[in-house]
């Protein structure tokens, strides 16, 4: 991967920005709960004032405004640590911007129906 | 994707645990659309005397590289793969990765049998069902699966087969059986 000029970090040397530096620092929320699975959908009822969110949590929306998205698509999405990304939608999530469902198989398995179901798609792939 | 309130999508996770260069990243990329996640750890007194912070003293994160892989049974339903840092000093994540996980495929490569010995002892304690899917390597001996169930000491419901998670066709035998092992448990513990 080349850009113009010179050249002096490359992705293996991490971010310029720490990551938590998006979060400012703060590495606890209310968004520590949310599973990696968990599905998040946009509040249509809620209007956003999108100068009020940084840029990552505009990102966010944007991933989800598309439908429902888990927490680890919008962390692959956006390109930021599961951590980061945890802050942000907390921080969404306390606004109002955004529900949060959790798996719905999380108690504690899914039913048989489903389970034949994804076997099926399996053997189909 | 839209949903109705009836019909809430559903998502399932798969873990992929095993030793480090088993090939847990091939056999979720060869049956999955796989992309990296990455999280930034806190570092805390878990990591001394692993990690070398000299020099970086003011380190305080970590960033774990993980695999996660995802599969569209049909709209609302969907699979996600996971898988597992294997160094036993992420294990902290572990306990948030199998949080209502549907299974686990122990990978095992049998010139280093050993190393999936901590996945096994994990999930048999959590009581998640899992399979161990031995991947045969070129120049690796071949072993039958009864072999491998006796040198790993494992119970006689524990699925144990032979794949090589190169080819998709083998990925898929191997997701397939997890989930069967699954549905068999789930229904044993209805009964």
């Amino acid at each position: 991967m080349r850009r113009d000029g010179p050249q002096w970090l490359d992705d293996e040397a991490g971010p310029i920005v720490r990551p938590y530096a998006l979060t400012m620092g703060r590495t606890r929320s209310s968004g520590d709960e949310f599973d990696l699975i968990a599905m998040v959908t946009v509040n249509p009822s809620k209007a956003v004032d999108e100068s009020l969110l940084g840029p990552e949590q505009v990102r966010i929306l944007a991933f989800a405004r598309q439908g429902a998205i888990s927490v680890a698509d919008i962390a692959s999405d956006v390109d930021l640590p599961l951590g980061v990304v945890r802050v942000l939608l907390g921080d969404l999530h306390d606004q109002g911007l955004i529900s949060v469902r959790p798996p719905a198989q999380v108690a504690p398995l899914p039913s048989a129906r489903i389970l034949k179901e994804v076997i099926n798609g399996l053997r189909a792939l | 994707m839209a949903f109705a309130p009836s019909d809430e999508p559903v998502a399932l996770k798969i873990l992929v645990a095993g030793g480090f260069g088993v090939g847990k990243t091939t056999l979720v990329g060869a049956i999955s659309e796989i992309r990296p996640l990455r999280t930034e750890e806190i570092l805390s007194d878990r990591g001394v005397g692993v990690d070398d912070i000299d020099g970086v003293e003011g380190k305080t994160t970590t960033t774990v590289a993980m695999d996660f892989g995802r599969i569209t049974i049909r709209e609302g339903l969907v699979v996600y793969l996971f898988g597992t840092p294997g160094q036993e000093r992420f294990w902290f994540m572990w306990d948030e990765l199998s949080y209502g996980a549907l299974g686990a495929v122990v990978l095992a490569d049998t010139r280093r049998l050993t190393d999936c010995f901590p996945s096994i002892d994990y999930f048999e304690q959590r009581g998640t069902p899992f399979i161990v899917a031995v991947n045969c390597f070129d120049g690796a001996d071949r072993h039958e699966p009864d072999d491998v169930r006796i040198a790993l000491d494992l119970d006689q419901e524990v699925p144990v087969l032979l794949c090589d998670v190169r080819r998709r066709a083998s990925a898929k035998v191997v997701l397939v059986t997890l989930v069967e092992h699954a549905l068999k448990t789930l229904t044993a513990s209805q009964r």
